[in-house]
């Protein structure tokens, strides 16, 4: 077998440009992790159920350990580490999580902060049945999911009410 | 006076990290290390015939490919026994790589070494393996009728039979004027942290040494291990925990084969080398737990009170028994719960299968024990007629009871010896909590909707820091930076936060002045482990009684500086204060300086230590006798037995009359885990164990194919509870300090699981009125009694 034919593709992520050359099947979960080191990102089943790898992709959250990295030609990516203030501590959806006890391990935190700031979006207010209903589609094996509920509903108060 | 911040809710100092994607688990290291993939065996049991790695060799970027030939020296043994024990008369365990006999599906056989993991598993598909596959043992039937054998030389699958007895059980219930008999058994489940195994190693052959990053519960063992295993002295070796994503039991077994093939091949090679595992390779190669056939056999009187309990039971302990019978001595003795059995008799077997191996999984044991103990107090109260709190309050040890020694031996080679504990009182909160007694009317009210519910509850005491000792180290800088560590690790329970807690009351100083380190063997070598929910107690116990000593010296040589007696020193916020008067104050790190009398002035702080930058006494030496160099101190905390946290759930679940389906309508709690450091992280660790009960009780199970397939080895068919499974948890704390140790704590982080299958079969069997005898239950298997029933 001889050396794989590598593959060009051009993507922002957090808004920085970047020009890779990667092998077709490289997912962008490994691409992400690995070739830019963006560790934020985690991979807890690489099948596409756990969300753990959940990121923004022109503002939708989708699982990059289901995708080529090739494939995101032109798009911009907002991964875990993209979710902080512009002086690079908390954003709002970290703090409420640190605030509210949202994590124990935090293994499984990028993908809920990544999947909660792109709801928070349009759903400023939300009760705690909507935020539940809004998580759920993301393993936690440590929490409970109780904390995390709590912590979409503060951050809603932190982006969009008070307490910002 | 500085805020106690032992029993507040004091933020968690690693999260700004961790939510932020600054987190360093173990694969977000060693980007550039050689990745690992594993050949595993496709059979539950076979014989390995030959092993054919010629296509393999051709993938352009394979490193290495390692068969069991390869291994040398101690690597070709098997793995260790961690726990032996006396009746352990058969155990086994696993080479690194399969030898000649593979005994579960997913055990490792071939190595492959590559640039990374994708090209390593491009050479695993042109591996061949020829196998003859022998009859695989699979299930607690199958393994008790032994019709076929795990291993040729084990005689009826048997790793082990152990009876423990207090009084004449069988005497004592023949005399009862009732008995009663119950078969019970749980199913498989299994601890799957959402972060899988890894080790990376790095082997420095100028220096001679290697370097291992592992997500494990105990990296000084690991170390231990691994230095025998290659052949090295162990002061070559280092073993660091990153952060962990979650443990729950499974990351305490150690050595795994990958964790001494991974360093092993780092050497040969001279090249950092990592493996990560995957889901799949989770489920197939790690380690479950639970699956348990009870019999029952309980004398007692009108009254409900027990006069003697019989239990003999068979545990799967799947295909090796490197943790010894750790899982199956816990369920035998804590079983008991805060009940006194009059007299007491339990006899299990251990049993080989042709699956993955039995570990502890949180709870370790206790889930099944708490099943099977609290069917049967129901039972009694459904054949008596009576109502199920009285029935478990009238077998209750009472508070004046204590310290109530069972006459029988725990895990830990000690007495189980309850040290405190007050369960009416706990069993009078949860009652109020759920509203016990105005339950009758609810259910009416249901009932007269067309809504069936039912209400169950269910006690268990828990065994939590077990032995042997763990320790301390604490060092105030010169910058009044105090730096902290303990040898055990860390998978997300806060110990950073909870240690830091405990450091700044004892030594008084500001939270944010202290780092503390865990798991990582460069800072502190001795340790045991995270398991068996112990550090608050154990490491919690070990730096403060640290912080204590190094207390004690920060005032005496603060006496000297300030010339005044220790006596009339304290120290708040980082500063020793003479008490009365508000000048005189001298901050820790300039103590911290004084401690270390310097020849040399490296920065301006330092000067103030050196030989001529005060007059000193000319016939003492510098450094006192009996004293050390630097502001700092260790000790460790060894206790005589474990301490004894119980907690009472009670659950109220809805069933639907048409599906079956079942849904919890309200989940309390009562936990007593002594004096609480940190109630907000006690309380995420209730909620995260509840939330594995629930997932225990009702959705995981690991379904094996008769041929050992393990059918349902993705998060897409082991079905794990996402928040919509999962229902709001309502807690009340009951704080009964231990009498065993200096902070009067008691482990908490396993509680939330234990009593889950029991409350909630508790709570079905009360909306059906159907015996529920086996969990987890699914609406179909609910659907399936209630048609037996009608038949
Ligand atoms: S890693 Fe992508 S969903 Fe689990
Ligand atoms: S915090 Fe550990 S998996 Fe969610």
């Amino acid at each position: 077998m001889t050396t794989e034919a590598l593959v060009r593709v051009a993507f922002t992520v957090n808004g920085a440009p970047y020009d890779l050359e990667v092998p077709a099947r490289r997912l962008l979960s490994d691409a992400l992790r690995h070739d830019l080191r963006l560790t934020g990102t985690h991979v807890g089943c690489e099948h596409g159920v756990c969300g753990a790898c959940t990121v923004l992709v022109d503002g939708a959250p989708i699982r990059s350990c289901l995708v080529f990295a090739v494939s995101l030609e032109g798009a911009a990516i907002t991964t875990v580490e993209g979710c902080r203030n512009a002086e690079g501590g908390m954003g709002p959806v970290q703090q409420a999580f640190q605030e509210c006890h949202a994590l124990q391990c935090g293994f499984c935190t990028p993908g809920f902060i990544t999947t909660v700031t792109a709801y928070l979006e349009d759903h400023p207010a939300p009760t705690a049945a909507e935020a539940r209903e809004a998580i759920s589609g993301n393993l936690c094996r440590c929490t409970g999911y109780q904390n995390i509920v709590a912590a979409v509903q503060r951050a809603a108060e932190i982006k969009w009410g008070e307490g910002a | 006076m500085t805020t106690k911040l032992f029993g507040a809710r004091i933020r968690r100092s690693e999260d700004p990290r961790l939510v932020t994607g600054n987190g360093r688990y173990l694969d977000d290291l060693g980007h550039d290390a050689y990745e690992v993939a594993f050949v595993r065996s496709p059979h539950a049991h076979a014989r390995i015939l030959d092993i054919d790695v010629s296509e393999g060799v051709e993938v352009d970027g394979l490193v290495a490919i390692y068969t069991y030939q390869d291994l040398d020296g101690r690597m070709g043994e098997p793995l260790p026994l961690l726990i032996p024990h006396p009746t352990l008369t058969h155990g086994r365990t696993q080479h690194a790589l399969a030898r000649d006999e593979v005994n579960y599906v997913g055990e490792a056989v071939v190595m492959v070494v590559a640039v990374d993991r994708y090209v390593a598993e491009d050479v695993v598909g042109r591996v061949r393996v020829d196998y003859e596959p022998l009859p695989a043992v699979v299930g607690i039937d199958a393994a008790r009728a032994a019709a076929d054998l795990v291993h040729p030389d084990v005689p009826g699958n048997a790793a082990a039979v152990m009876v423990q007895e207090s009084g004449d059980a069988e005497a004592a219930i023949d005399a009862a004027p009732h008995v009663l008999e119950l078969d019970l058994s749980i199913e498989r489940s299994a601890s799957m942290p959402m972060e899988g195994k890894g080790v990376l190693a790095r082997w420095d052959s100028d220096d001679e040494s290697l370097l291992v990053h592992t997500s494990t519960q105990t990296s000084t063992s690991v170390r231990q291990a691994v230095a025998a295993k290659l052949g090295l002295p162990v002061d070559r070796v280092e073993v660091v925990t990153p952060d962990v994503g979650g443990g729950f039991g499974v990351k305490i077994v150690h050595p795994w084969p990958e964790e001494v093939l991974v360093p092993w091949a780092a050497v040969r090679l001279g090249h950092p080398v990592k493996w990560t595992e995957d889901r799949r390779e989770h489920f197939v190669s790690s380690a479950h737990e639970r699956a348990q056939q009870h019999h029952v056999r309980v004398g007692y009187d009108d009254e409900g009170r027990l006069h003697g309990l019989s239990v003999r039971f068979w545990h799967d302990n799947g295909a090796y028994t490197p943790y010894g019978l750790i899982v199956p001595i816990i369920t035998s003795t804590q079983l008991l719960g805060p009940y006194k059995p009059g007299a007491y008799r339990v006899e299990f077997t251990s049993l080989y299968t042709n699956t993955v191996i039995v570990t502890p999984y949180r709870g370790a044991g206790r889930p099944q024990g708490c099943f099977v103990m609290e069917r049967t107090m129901d039972a009694i109260a459904d054949a008596l007629g009576l109502d199920r709190a009285e029935v478990r309050l009238r077998n209750f040890i009472r508070p004046d009871e204590m310290p109530y020694d069972h006459g029988l031996i725990f895990q830990d080679g000690r007495p189980l010896v309850y040290d405190s504990g007050d369960f009416p009182a706990s069993l009078d909160k949860l009652t109020k909590l759920v509203g016990w007694d105005d339950f009758e009317a609810y259910r009416a009210q249901a009932r007269s909707e067309g809504r069936r519910v039912g209400i169950g509850l269910a006690c268990y005491v828990e065994g939590t820091g077990v032995g042997p000792y763990e320790g301390g180290h604490v060092r105030v800088e010169t910058d009044g930076t105090v730096v902290v560590s303990t040898g055990l690790t860390t998978q997300g329970q806060g110990h950073q936060t909870m240690l830091a807690q405990i450091v700044a009351d004892e030594l008084g100083v500001p939270f944010d002045r202290i780092r503390v380190t865990t798991g990582d063997t460069r800072r502190f070598k001795y340790a045991v482990g995270t398991f068996a929910s112990r550090t608050a107690v154990m490491s919690g116990s070990a730096v403060a009684l640290t912080a204590r000593k190094v207390r004690e010296k920060a005032l005496r040589i603060a006496a000297q500086a300030l010339e005044a007696s220790v006596d009339d020193l304290d120290i708040v916020d980082g500063h020793v204060e003479v008490k009365g008067s508000p000048g005189a104050t001298i901050d820790l790190g300039a103590v911290a300086v004084l401690s270390n009398p310097l020849r040399y002035a490296f920065d301006e702080a330092a000067a103030r230590a050196t030989q001529f930058a005060t007059p000193a006494d000319p016939d003492t030496p510098p450094v006192a006798p009996g004293e050390a160099p630097g502001l700092e101190g260790t000790d460790f905390y060894s206790p005589p037995r474990s301490t004894f946290a119980n907690g009472m759930h009670a659950v109220v679940v809805e069933t639907d009359p048409d599906t079956a389906d079942i849904k919890i309508l309200r989940y309390c709690v009562v936990h007593d885990c002594g004096t609480i450091i940190n109630p907000m992280i006690v309380e995420g660790q209730v909620h995260g164990g509840v939330a594995q009960g629930v997932g225990g009780a009702l959705y995981e199970r690991m379904e094996y194919g008769p041929d050992g397939q393990l059918l349902n080895a993705s998060f897409m068919d082991f079905l794990m509870p996402y928040a919509s499974e999962v229902p709001e948890i309502e807690i009340d704390h009951l704080e009964t300090p231990s009498p065993l140790n200096p902070l009067g704590v008691k482990g908490a982080g396993e509680a939330g699981v234990i009593p889950g299958s029991a409350a909630i079969a508790s709570a079905i069997e009360d909306a059906e009125g159907i015996p529920i005898r086996s969990m987890p239950i699914s609406p179909s298997e609910l659907f399936d009694l209630r048609s037996r029933r009608s038949v």
